[in-house]
């Protein structure tokens, strides 16, 4: 599903150079579930980014699908993130304007689906991630767990085969992180791919296999034991 | 995304932000209010000249003679002389004073018309009630006056006057008409006069010139012909070119039109500048709102916006946004011309081009100054949106 090959990417900002990314060699296959594991600033959510065709390399190959990413349009490369690609923040990322039930509508919008079909498909995504009962309900009036889980219905409602969640239980208590690792674990095993980054071994250990980086290298790979 | 999806996202964004979103609509309410009410007035003060100067009656040529040293004017006898030429229908000398009229003991100070039995085909005037003067009473120097309807209130109250004495400088004349209600002109009131045979204003004024000849020309085709030839014997009599001026109605509507029509142009451009900055309001307000929002576009462009999702969607905001202030500008401008013409002697005209012209005007303008905001906030790189705060 996700091929890199050497993929390196390089900020400049008022001329100091920073190497977020040297040289990325990774293939994820479908429905694995993958852990991106390493320190702050160790360039984790810049891979992430450009997986989730959010940003491309300054240099390297992506392959996503077997589609060469960087040759794709803006238009194309929205297409792709709408269609493909799930996506969960630590800052959960959600609309504060909108309800829960409009703020996992948004996806469904953008691909074009008319309104009763559109509601009824966000109501069971929320149902699925079980907050059926707070649809109306906006983002300041739920929890930090809440947040994440309707951020999780947003990333799912489309139906999409990869999932990529940045730190989704960073700013989140135990009880709450536990639960949103229960719903991935969940997802994963529906068929879903996911790719989740983190910088906390005991949740990597929770995924399937795990690689770690540092400096925008990686230094380590591994099968989690099961 | 869908239309009706996308103004009910813009709908509900203004919402969240009543207060900034009245006031930069209030830019436009006014832009558009100042177009529908300078306009609807200009537009009125217009139509109202006109109705006022083709009332004056058809082909309608008016010769004012101021004379020359000692002589003032010209003698009754010359004046019909005068108009005894080719293309004159009819003609009505008249001599003209403010006069003091009493009745009982109330009192009014009209303009007193000394003329001949055609003034009233000529002025296109008839009497609403009773008679005109006559050639008879002009043979006769009857001490009869046709009075116009200011007079009636002034002196009657509601009470009929036909028939009734009044005291004309002290003498007394008949009533036995009414002029036909006119309306105010640009020589004042057309309803606060009094006519009565010229023979005897002469005696009554004591005095024999004629100043003013209102002539009916036979067709509008020949009135050009007759002031010509009016203008050559004047100025062999005269010598002068100073001593007449002879114009007609055509010219007096023409200048009018002409004077008016710049006008409302003028208010129009006056009115159309602020709708102008209403507009730079709404740009300046639009590009706040994207900075604010950077945030948020990242997040919709992360879930699959497209540029033209995005652009839209801000597009639509401005432009809403610009529509309700035209809609309010519009209704304001209604309720304010109404107050007008109930309160006072104006009678703006309220135009529906005019209005459809100002909504459609600021619905542009919205849509005109929010395409730099939308286009800025479509390009922005989903990345470096997601890090944007807000
Ligand atoms: N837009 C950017 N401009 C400049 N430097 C950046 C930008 N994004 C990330 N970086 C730098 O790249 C490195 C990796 O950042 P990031 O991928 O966010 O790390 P992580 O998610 O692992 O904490 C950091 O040193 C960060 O400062
Ligand atoms: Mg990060």
């Amino acid at each position: 599903m996700i091929l890199t090959e050497n993929i390196s990417k390089l900020y400049k900002l008022e001329g100091v150079e920073v190497h977020a990314l040297r040289g990325i060699n990774m293939t994820v296959a479908k429905g694995d579930f993958l852990s991106v594991i390493g320190p702050s600033g160790s360039g984790k959510s810049t891979l992430m980014n450009i997986i989730g065709c959010l940003d491309t390399p300054t240099a390297g190959c992506y392959l996503l699908n077997g589609h060469e990413v960087s040759s794709l349009s803006d238009n194309r490369l929205a297409e792709i993130r709408n269609q493909l690609i799930g996506f969960v923040f630590q800052s959960f990322n959600l609309l504060p304007r909108l309800s829960a039930l409009e703020n996992v509508e948004l996806p469904l919008i953008y691909r074009g689906m008319g309104g009763r079909e559109r509601q009824e498909t966000a109501l069971s995504a929320l149902e699925n991630v079980g907050l059926g009962d707070r649809i109306g309900h906006r983002p300041t009036q739920l929890s930090g767990g809440q947040q994440q889980r309707v951020a999780i219905a947003r990333a799912l409602v489309g139906n999409p085969p990869l999932i990529l969640a940045d730190e989704p239980t960073g700013n989140l208590d135990s009880t709450s992180g536990k639960e949103v690792m229960t719903l991935l674990q969940k997802l994963h095993s529906e068929g879903k791919t996911i790719v989740l980054i983190t910088h906390d071994m005991d949740i990597a250990m929770q995924s399937q296999r795990y690689v770690r980086i540092h400096d925008g290298e990686i230094v380590e790979e591994k099968v989690v034991p099961s | 995304m869908k239309l009706t999806q996308a103004i009910r996202v813009a709908l509900a964004a203004i919402w969240s932000n009543k207060l900034r979103s009245f006031l930069t609509m209030l830019g436009v309410i006014i832009g558009v209010f100042a177009v529908v009410a300078l306009v609807s007035i200009g537009q009125g003060a217009t139509q109202a000249v006109t109705d006022q100067v083709q009332g004056m009656g058809s082909n309608l040529i008016t010769l004012n003679i101021t004379g020359r040293g000692p002589q003032r004017g010209i003698s009754f006898a010359d004046a019909t002389e005068l108009v005894q030429r080719e293309g004159i229908a009819a003609a009505a000398p008249v001599i003209s004073q403010r006069v003091t009229v009493k009745y009982r003991n109330k009192s009014t100070t009209p303009t007193l018309d000394g003329t001949t039995a055609t003034y009233g085909i000529v002025r296109n005037q008839v009497a609403q009630a009773g008679r005109y003067i006559s050639s008879l009473d002009l043979q006769y120097r009857q001490n009869v006056a046709v009075v116009g309807v200011s007079v009636v209130e002034d002196l009657f109250a509601g009470s009929d006057p036909l028939g009734q004495q009044i005291r004309i400088m002290g003498t007394p004349f008949t009533i036995v008409g009414v002029l036909e209600e006119k309306g105010s002109g640009m020589t004042g009131s057309n309803d606060n006069r009094i006519v009565i045979p010229i023979t005897t204003a002469q005696r009554l004024l004591k005095t024999a010139t004629v100043q003013t000849i209102y002539i009916q020309a036979d067709s509008a085709d020949v009135v050009d012909r007759v002031i010509t030839s009016l203008e050559a014997t004047l100025k062999m009599r005269f010598r002068d070119e100073n001593a007449y001026s002879v114009f007609n109605q055509a010219q007096i509507l023409d200048v009018m039109d002409q004077i008016s029509g710049t006008l409302t142009i003028m208010l129009g451009g006056i009115a159309g500048i602020s709708l102008l900055v209403g507009g730079i309001g709404i740009m300046n307000i639009m590009l706040v709102s994207v900075t604010e929002r950077t945030r948020e576009i990242g997040i919709c462009k992360a879930l699959g916006a497209k540029r033209r999702d995005i652009q839209l969607q801000f597009l639509i905001e401005s432009a809403v946004l610009s529509a309700i202030g035209g809609i309010g500008g519009m209704a304001l401008g209604y309720v304010v011309i109404d107050t007008i013409r109930r309160f006072t002697t104006l009678t703006p005209i309220f135009s529906l081009r005019v209005v459809a012209t100002a909504v459609l005007f600021s619905l542009f303008v919205g849509i005109f100054f929010g395409m730099y905001p939308a286009n800025k906030a479509s390009k922005l790189n989903p990345i470096d949106a997601l890090r944007g705060s807000g």
